[in-house]
């Protein structure tokens, strides 16, 4: 597992209270993991704590998934 | 049409001298003082460097770890308490009628640990807003009685009642209105405060009204002595199951007392200090009284405010003997603040405990730290001063005063 995606995962264990197996990149964030809207805001904005990047919100909105805030973010860091 | 009555079915208490209601009673009764130098953040620089903190409590042992993050400590609090009175008080959860349960609760401030935090970190930053989104709905006032309706599915009247220090002393008045007019069958009120933070103990400092006796904290919170510089912070919860007195005598729960009376009333006078004849402080008492169809002479106890500031202390008892005249000398009058320090919108809840428990084992618990008589007070008057007293309480009175002139008054009265 990449760097990135090891720090994505670790967030969202953090954040969701969720298990480590649980976050598996097919895992949709309000589906899967048990998150709230403001769960999902909360996401967001630790994403771009830990990679330093900005997210704007109609990005936001298509990051619905682990694996899909993983590539957003491999794509922000290139 | 008539009014229903009222009883107390249920009690929970999270305090700095005790963690469940069992323990709070023995820790009244042994005189204990929950005053403590402040661990909650480092207070070196401050003029006030002690507090009555929670001792030993783990939020984790009562809620997971992802509500717990979504919730302030006074919300927290809310949540350990009223889960100890909603067990106490053993309600069917299946059975209850949950459109009829409502939850009225009492806060002086609401999440300004939360509030602080997130300014901290905004001013650290270069003015762009990062705000959690959780930041308003952990920190509003009336989020503590949402967390409890949430879990529990309670759908009846819900809201916080805010008067700073008689904060929990409306709430339980409201919950007694709403359920005398037959609005509710069962309201779980009572009230938190988790004010031990930078911004509570600074303000407050800044206002002169806390203690400054650092080098004993546990002496510091002196009721009623000559020598009593002013408040000591404490924080945590109480939490009281009221209940219509048809519906618990048909389920058989356990019926500790019957909440008779509530009294309201303003100072309008000072946004901080005491009217100084006491004109608010007469009036709330004499209202409470009437309110319950009682006379001065059938109250045993009073729980006062008695925050041990200079000018309150001392206005109140000057109230005391106004309202009950020569009767005035036959009440065990006690501050329990002297031991949990004050719990701001939390002290009218548990100092109703601490009322309702001194009825209960029939022992009015101390005002401790007393060693130096006050001349402005009647030396007539029993201030149930550093040893508990043996007392047949039949009907306890129990006030809380806040900044702002609010005035709050319950009254309790044992069942025949």
């Amino acid at each position: 597992m990449s760097d990135i995606a090891s720090r994505v995962k670790a967030i969202i264990v953090d954040k969701l209270g969720v298990d480590e197996n649980e976050v598996v990149p097919e895992g949709s964030f309000t589906n899967d993991l048990g998150a709230d809207s403001l769960d999902t805001v909360e996401l967001i904005m630790e994403f771009e704590k830990e990679f330093d990047i900005q997210i704007p919100d109609d990005q936001a909105e298509n990051i619905a998934t682990v694996g899909q805030a993983i590539q957003y973010i491999e794509e922000a860091k290139k | 049409m008539e009014l229903k009555r009222v009883v107390v079915t249920g009690l929970g208490a999270l305090t700095p001298i005790g963690n469940t209601v069992e323990e709070y009673w023995n820790a009244l009764i042994a005189g204990k003082s929950g005053a403590a130098p402040v661990t909650h953040f480092d207070a070196e620089k401050f003029k006030t460097r002690f507090a009555c903190e929670l001792k030993d409590f783990t939020v984790t042992d009562f809620i997971d770890r992802k509500s717990a993050r979504k919730m302030d400590k006074f919300s927290q609090y809310a949540m350990v308490a009223s889960d100890e009175a909603i067990v106490d008080s053993k309600l069917d959860l299946d059975a209850v009628n949950k459109l009829r349960v409502g939850v009225i609760w009492g806060a002086g401030i609401g999440g300004l640990e939360t509030f602080q935090e997130e300014m901290m970190n905004f001013a650290k930053g270069d003015g762009t807003p990062k705000f959690n989104p959780f930041f308003i709905p952990k920190m509003i006032a009336d989020i503590a009685p949402g967390n409890i309706s949430i879990k529990y599915g309670f759908m009846g009247p819900n809201y916080t009642t805010v008067s700073a220090c008689a904060s929990s002393a409306n709430a339980m008045i409201d919950a007694l209105n709403n359920i005398r007019l037959g609005h509710c069958d069962v309201i779980v009120t009572g009230g938190s405060e988790a004010a031990v933070t930078i911004a509570g103990m600074g303000g407050f400092n800044a206002m002169h009204a806390m203690s400054t006796r650092n080098d004993d904290p546990q002496s510091a919170s002196r009721p009623f002595d000559a020598t009593r510089d002013g408040f000591v912070l404490g924080e945590g919860a109480g939490a009281i199951v009221l209940e219509e007195y048809e519906h618990a005598k048909a389920r058989g729960a356990k019926i500790y007392a019957e909440l008779v009376g509530g009294g309201l009333s303003s100072d309008a006078y000072h946004m901080t200090a005491p009217h100084p004849e006491g004109i608010g402080v007469v009036a709330v008492m004499k209202n409470c009284l009437e309110n319950a169809g009682m006379q001065p002479e059938d109250v045993d106890h009073i729980n006062t405010h008695g925050t041990s500031t200079p000018l309150g202390d001392v206005a109140e008892l000057k109230a005391i003997t106004e309202i009950f005249g020569t009767h005035a000398k036959n009440i065990n009058i006690n501050s329990t603040k002297s031991m949990t320090g004050h719990l701001l919108g939390a002290a009218g809840a548990i100092e109703a405990i601490a009322s309702i428990l001194a009825m209960e084992h029939g022992i009015v618990p101390p005002t401790i730290n007393h060693t130096t008589a006050d001349e402005n007070i009647d030396p007539s008057l029993n201030l149930t001063l550093n040893k508990p007293q043996k007392r047949d309480v039949k009907v306890a009175m129990s006030n809380t005063f806040g900044f702002g002139g609010h005035n709050a008054c319950v009254l309790f009265k044992k069942l025949d």
